[in-house]
């Protein structure tokens, strides 16, 4: 019982912690999981990472489940995930209620426009250091167009890209 | 209830199909809540995401919660935060389960490297998509482009970014807001 308390109140102090997404989580699940409570070794967290990138859904939820499970089991992943899902759940929460209350403040209205071409320049951001590890021969060059070419006809569901990606790769690294 | 029914679905979906995190979720999210569904106006999406991006935990999880809370209160808030994360948790508790192996599959291997080609392309149509619904102007351009040579050179935290996007707002943008 005390090994998931720990899981839980672990991983949403990392939840808390870490502003900036998945990848910014990474360096204190570290610190957490391995030098703090040595839960893991290096090479077995490096493992996690691997695989919760190459799953769908956010890298943090992943690799939280991951870590819970290889700690205690099912029930290890299910207060790890809790833990890390809670921070969000508590502070939306607040949120959504603060926005309520000043829906109608021009100062919150303001606030808002002027965060939109930040807004931009973050997800551009996200874009090049995902396109930096990403576009590594001509081969995915050509995928990320054909999929660029499918999303901005708006004619197939981005989920489908998905699956057209995956065929593509099978295509051009397994045949050529 | 018919509506958060149909979120729990469509956030399911939308988790266990996206590969590539939180940015590669943003044109499902869209294409879902904003242009099937029209549960929020794009520019009410486009405030959920800056704030799901400001605070902490994961920009995803943030955003499918406060969609949530705006559909259902607190039960569409609990929906959506159990929605998105679902798959993820299943699919990993499943692959520590059984499918250790799986990754070292030729096959399983060659599709992730085409996923993984797609990624970015799915975070730039998240670009233009949002970017059709800011004014370009002067000032919004001068700012969007001090922000990301604040991000990518200077590699300055996110959060300080947005205040100071918050602060341009403050001080020129007010005549604007209706």
């Amino acid at each position: 019982m005390m090994i998931l308390l720990k899981l839980f109140v672990t991983f949403f102090k990392i939840g808390a912690l870490s502003f900036g997404g998945g990848y910014a989580m990474l360096p204190f699940i570290q610190r957490e999981i391995i030098e703090t409570n040595s839960w893991l070794t290096i090479s077995e967290f490096i493992d996690i990472i691997g695989i919760s990138q190459m799953t769908p859904g956010p890298i943090a939820i992943n690799s939280a489940t991951f870590v819970g499970y290889k700690v205690s089991g099912i029930m290890g992943s299910i207060f790890a995930t809790l833990g890390i899902t809670a921070v969000s759940f508590i502070l939306i929460s607040i949120v959504h209620k603060l926005t309520n209350k000043f829906r109608d403040s021009i100062f919150l209205k303001a606030c808002f426009l002027g965060m939109r071409p930040v807004l931009i320049a973050l997800i551009i951001n996200a874009f090049l250091s995902l396109a930096k590890s990403a576009y590594i021969d001509v081969k995915s060059v050509i995928v990320t167009l054909i999929i660029g070419g499918c999303l901005l006809s708006k004619k197939v569901h981005p989920m489908a890209t998905i699956a057209i990606a995956a065929v593509l790769g099978i295509i051009l690294w397994g045949v050529f | 209830m018919n509506n958060l029914y149909k979120m729990f679905i469509s956030f399911f979906k939308i988790g266990a199909v996206t590969f590539g995190g939180g940015y590669a979720m943003i044109p499902f999210i869209e294409e879902e809540v904003v242009n099937k569904n029209k549960w929020v106006s794009k520019d009410e999406f486009m405030d959920m995401l800056i704030i799901s991006q400001s605070l902490p935990g994961t920009m995803a999880v943030n955003c499918c919660t406060f969609i949530g809370y705006r559909l259902g209160g607190v039960i569409g808030g609990l929906v959506g935060v159990l929605s998105v994360t679902l798959p993820s948790f299943l699919i990993i508790i499943i692959i520590a389960i059984s499918f250790m192996q799986f990754r070292d599959n030729y096959y399983v291997n060659l599709a992730f490297k085409g996923i993984a080609a797609a990624v970015p392309m799915l975070v730039l149509t998240g670009v233009i998509s949002m970017g059709k619904s800011v004014k370009k102007n002067f000032g919004n351009i001068a700012v969007g482009i001090i922000a990301l040579i604040g991000l990518v050179i200077f590699r300055i935290h996110p959060v300080i970014i947005t205040l100071g996007g918050a602060i341009y707002g403050v001080i020129f943008l007010r005549k604007q807001v209706k």
